[in-house]
């Protein structure tokens, strides 16, 4: 962990960079976003299994933005975020640092997209063992039980959006929800508005999500919506070959047309 | 202050007999991972076991989203249904920590500001709060730095404190809770004395309100500093929805063909939308600006306005925000910067 | 209408609409429940809720005069969804009306003097119910100017009453429109509204002004009027925030600790100048 500290120390006494994103350890002893611009500071940044967060988000931000040299501590699922980004044209080559980890916790620069391509390559795409369990027991239903079990779920979503801020895919500036000319989406959190919400989402993800869960981590209700990003995931893989967060070059699901497509309403 | 003695036996009697009554009785319940106030039907669904809800209990007096109105509409004539007062049911709010309890008189001083919500106010009326001491606390919590504490009893109209032995030292704050005890004053018995203090959690005080409220207002104009707090911060509703004392809404219609409603739905300050002109001017426009808004609102603007500070500290906003805003620890920074 | 629901609107039936400018309608409403229209009254500066059930409400100052009974009107911009769904409506549809909410214009202080009115655009409504208030109470003020500026001629809203004003001998009307929105046959002045009244070189002695426009217009008038010596307390104007109740409970339309629902929408210039910059 302290090479973490370390090499970032290094990068702001340098002047190799004047603002590091990474992560430090917040209420009781939970990881949090950190931005460090003092090279005295760097011994708050962190990096271990407490990091999960996926904290992509920030390169776009505003605010962010403006900042020339600034390099971001990528744990995995932040690495395939960028790689999405990069393939939505949302953040570009060379105006941030990425700072990522090998497999045995080794701290390594990542210099271009290709490189961290390359690194995603290596790493596991699938789902995570408990997820799998809940999605094959939700498959397993039958039609009317998974209403129930989604309209409990739905029931619960105060429409906080939480979830949709802290999914680096999230960054349309105004969100269809936002939109009331039509008004697409009911503004107020009863269950059919909410299903209306999340199926909304999920659509707008297909082919985009990088399954890193980042939204149902983020609900202060435990809502487990992030399965509904990941089985459009899923099926994209399945029926278009497309795995989100793997290619910089990759075509849109959403977005590319092709002339053998299994849908014929588009032809 | 009168007290009694609940035990254990006669507050499983007490629970049920208020539910089989003229109350719906709303409780803390397991649900899957967490816990939340929800409407029980049996004495067996509550559970004892959270430091506080994920949600506050405001909703038995400002729901989530509430129908304000009906209406119906004909070609060119237009129909109103009035708010229904009587449908208000008469509820027994049970499990409610000392700092949600605290925050209805936050919530009352909005709502109450000049013309008189009665909506909200009639939902307060007929609720009858039952609160439940805090034994224990967590890295969140910090009552104790805004004049509450795991004991206190104000805004409730009874207060339990669980004692080793199971059962519960009541309490009578106010008439209310006078009443309902002599509703049920079979159940109750004379209260033995035990001492209530070391029954309560241990909570330290993080920061110290009167310097707060002497220095906040002279950092208004300090965007930097506002906007390296709120570096993190995503911008979304959940500290505020989950907030007792928030009270912000948004007023939205609803309708199916001819008919329909007017609703009114929780909204929050974080969100970039909220003070959003038509026109595309926006008066706050950064996250810094928005935060700004959330500690200012009720560490200045509310002691100002409404003599209430707009905050118990409740540690709700730090526990659901998905980038750990510590409200304590910003609050802290301002005396410390 | 009896109720405890402060939500609830009143029901007005639109009596007549004018189409005042591209865009821009003035409603004539008249209470459909004759005690509601019985027991209303409102002062000059107030503003209201206006509602179409099913799309939702807006805020629109009561752009007609107190001193008129019976009725009140609104003049509002298409914009978004509501005032979509208002431009909309025909005659003798019904519409919700909530309020009147927010403070006023303190003309029984202006009393003895003088009155400058200056507006830009559609910022013209809210003026028109205090310049109307304070025609029909003619002999409690000196002399009445009024200088109104809209991007064209034919964004010039309330273009009768600008006729009716003009023919008065108790009322100095100058009319503008900015650069390029002159049509052959216009008679006023070209020029933007700071300019204009540049030119006009008001006197500031016992005088009050009132300005009401778009940000950019106030922005500079304001260097004007001190030019000329109007005091901070001597200007007012009145101030815009996103609302949604219009009554100090959702918590959106605030400029630091001040709401605007409730503590205005006029401010004079002096208040204005305390507030911290959030609007
Ligand atoms: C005191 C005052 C006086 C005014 N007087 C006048 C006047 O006399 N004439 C005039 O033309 N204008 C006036 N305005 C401005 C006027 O209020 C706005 O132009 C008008 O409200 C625009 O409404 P809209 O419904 O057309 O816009 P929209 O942008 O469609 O907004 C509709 C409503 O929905 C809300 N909203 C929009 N999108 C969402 C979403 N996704 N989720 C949740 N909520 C959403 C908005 O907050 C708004 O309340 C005044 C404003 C104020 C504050
Ligand atoms: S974070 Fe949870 S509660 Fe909030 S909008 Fe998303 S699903 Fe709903
Ligand atoms: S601001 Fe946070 S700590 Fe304070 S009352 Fe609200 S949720 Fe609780
Ligand atoms: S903190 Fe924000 S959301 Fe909460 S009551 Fe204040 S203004 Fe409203
Ligand atoms: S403080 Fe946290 S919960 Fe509140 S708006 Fe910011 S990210 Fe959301
Ligand atoms: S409009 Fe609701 S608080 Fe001012």
């Amino acid at each position: 962990m302290n090479n973490i500290q370390q090499k970032t120390k290094e990068l702001l006494e340098s002047g190799a960079c004047t603002l590091i994103i990474g992560y430090e350890k917040g209420t009781g002893g939970k990881a949090r976003p950190v931005f460090v611009r003092k090279a005295e500071h760097a011994a708050k940044l962190i990096f271990d299994e407490s990091c999960d967060q996926n904290i992509a988000g920030y390169l776009y931000r505003q605010e962010i933005k403006n900042e020339s040299k600034k390099a971001i501590v990528a744990n995995n699922h932040t690495l395939k975020s960028i790689v999405e980004l990069a393939s939505e044209n949302q953040i570009h080559e060379g105006d941030f640092m990425v700072l990522a980890f090998t497999a045995e916790g080794e701290i390594i620069e990542l210099k271009s997209f290709e490189e961290i391509e390359k690194h995603v390559a290596t790493l596991y795409h699938g789902l995570n063992d408990e997820d799998k369990a809940t999605m094959q027991k939700i498959e397993a239903m039958t039609m009317e039980e998974r209403w129930g079990f989604w309209e409990n779920e739905f029931s619960k979503c105060i429409k906080c959006y939480a979830c949709r801020a802290s999914c680096p895919m999230c960054y349309c500036p105004t969100c269809t929800v936002e939109i009331n000319q039509p008004q697409w989406i009911p503004v107020p959190s009863h269950t059919l508005g909410n299903l209306e919400w999340h199926v909304m989402r999920a659509m707008h993800l297909a082919g985009r999500c990088i399954t890193c869960g980042q939204c149902a981590k983020s609900c202060p209700l435990d809502l487990p919506i992030h399965l509904l990003t990941y089985k459009v995931a899923l099926d994209s893989e399945q029926y278009f070959d497309s795995v989100a967060g793997t290619s910089v070059c990759a075509n849109n699901v959403l977005a590319t047309f092709k002339t053998e497509d299994h849908e014929n309403f588009i032809r | 202050m009168e007290r009694k003695l609940l035990t254990k036996d006669s507050y499983k009697l007490l629970i049920s007999k208020i539910i089989s009554g003229k109350y719906q009785l709303v409780a803390p319940v397991k649900v899957d991972a967490l816990v939340d106030f929800r409407r029980i039907k049996s004495a067996d669904e509550i559970t004892e076991d959270y430091i506080v809800t994920v949600s506050s209990a405001k909703s038995v007096a400002f729901p989530r989203n509430e129908k304000l109105f009906g209406f119906e509409k004909n070609n060119k004539k237009l129909e109103q249904t009035d708010f229904d007062f009587d449908s208000i049911p008469h509820t027994v709010l049970l499990g409610v920590r000392p700092c949600d309890a605290m925050g209805f008189a936050s919530l009352t001083s909005i709502f109450c500001w000049d013309s008189v919500d009665k909506i909200y106010t009639t939902r307060l009326e007929r609720t009858i709060i039952i609160g439940m001491s805090c034994a224990k606390a967590d890295a969140s919590c910090f009552c104790t730095s805004v004049k509450g504490n795991p004991g206190n009893t104000a805004g409730n109209d009874l207060l339990l404190t669980k004692t080793p032995d199971g059962d519960y030292i009541t309490e009578i704050v106010t008439e209310k809770g006078a009443k309902l005890v002599a509703e049920f004053y079979e159940l109750f018995r004379e209260d033995k004395g035990a001492e209530k203090e070391p029954l309560l959690a241990n909570v330290p005080e993080v920061f110290e309100l009167d310097g707060i409220l002497a220095k906040i207002n002279s950092k208004f104009d300090d965007e930097v500093f506002w906007s390296e707090q709120a570096m993190r911060c995503l911008g979304c509703g959940a500290c505020a929805y989950v907030c007792p004392t928030c009270a912000c809404f948004d007023i939205q219609d609803e309708s199916h063909g001819k008919t329909g409603q007017r609703v009114r739905c929780w909204d929050s300050c974080g969100l970039s939308l909220f003070t959003l002109h038509t026109s595309g001017h926006n008066p706050r426009q950064n996250q810094g600006q928005r935060w700004r808004q959330r500690l200012m609102h009720k560490f200045s603007y509310m002691p100002d306005r409404l003599n209430t500070v707009g905050c118990v500290g409740c540690g709700r906003c730090s526990r659901a925000c998905p980038v750990d805003m510590n409200i304590a620890e910003h609050l802290k920074s301002i005396i410390d910067n | 209408m009896e109720t405890q629901n402060i939500y609830l609107p009143y029901l007005m039936e639109i009596e007549k609409i004018s189409e005042e400018a591209p865009f821009v309608k003035t409603f004539r409403l008249k209470f459909i429940n004759p005690e509601d229209a019985e027991s209303f009254s409102f002062r000059t500066g107030q503003f209201g809720e206006y509602s179409v059930a099913g799309v939702g409400e807006s805020t629109f100052c009561i752009a007609s005069a107190p001193t008129r009974k019976g009725y009140i009107e609104c003049t509002f911009r298409k914009a978004g969804s509501v005032t979509t769904a208002l431009s909309d409506m025909e005659e003798g549809s019904t519409l919700g009306f909530r309020g009147p909410y927010g403070n006023v214009f303190p003309i029984d202080e202006w009393k003895g003097k003088s009155l400058l009115f200056i507006a830009g655009g559609i910022a013209l409504p809210p003026m028109r119910s205090v310049i109307w208030n304070c025609l029909d109470l003619r002999e409690n003020f000196k002399d009445i100017t009024i200088v109104y500026g809209a991007k064209s001629v034919a964004d010039l809203v309330y273009k009768e009453e600008l006729r009716l004003w003009d023919e008065r001998p108790d009322v100095k009307l100058v009319t503008t429109v900015d650069p390029g929105g002159e049509t052959p046959d216009w008679k006023g002045e070209v020029g933007f509204v700071p300019t204009v009244l540049d030119k006009l070189a008001p006197k500031s002695e016992n005088t009050i002004a009132i300005v009401c426009g778009p940000p950019i217009m106030i922005k500079f008038t304001f260097p004007i009027l001190e030019k000329y010596g109007f005091a901070d307390d001597m200007v007012y104007t009145t101030l815009e925030n996103r609302m949604k109740c219009g009554f100090g409970k959702c918590g959106r339309c605030n400029v630091g600790k001040t709401y605007v629902c409730k503590d205005g929408p006029v401010f004079s210039l002096k208040q204005l100048k305390q507030l911290p910059d959030e609007y």
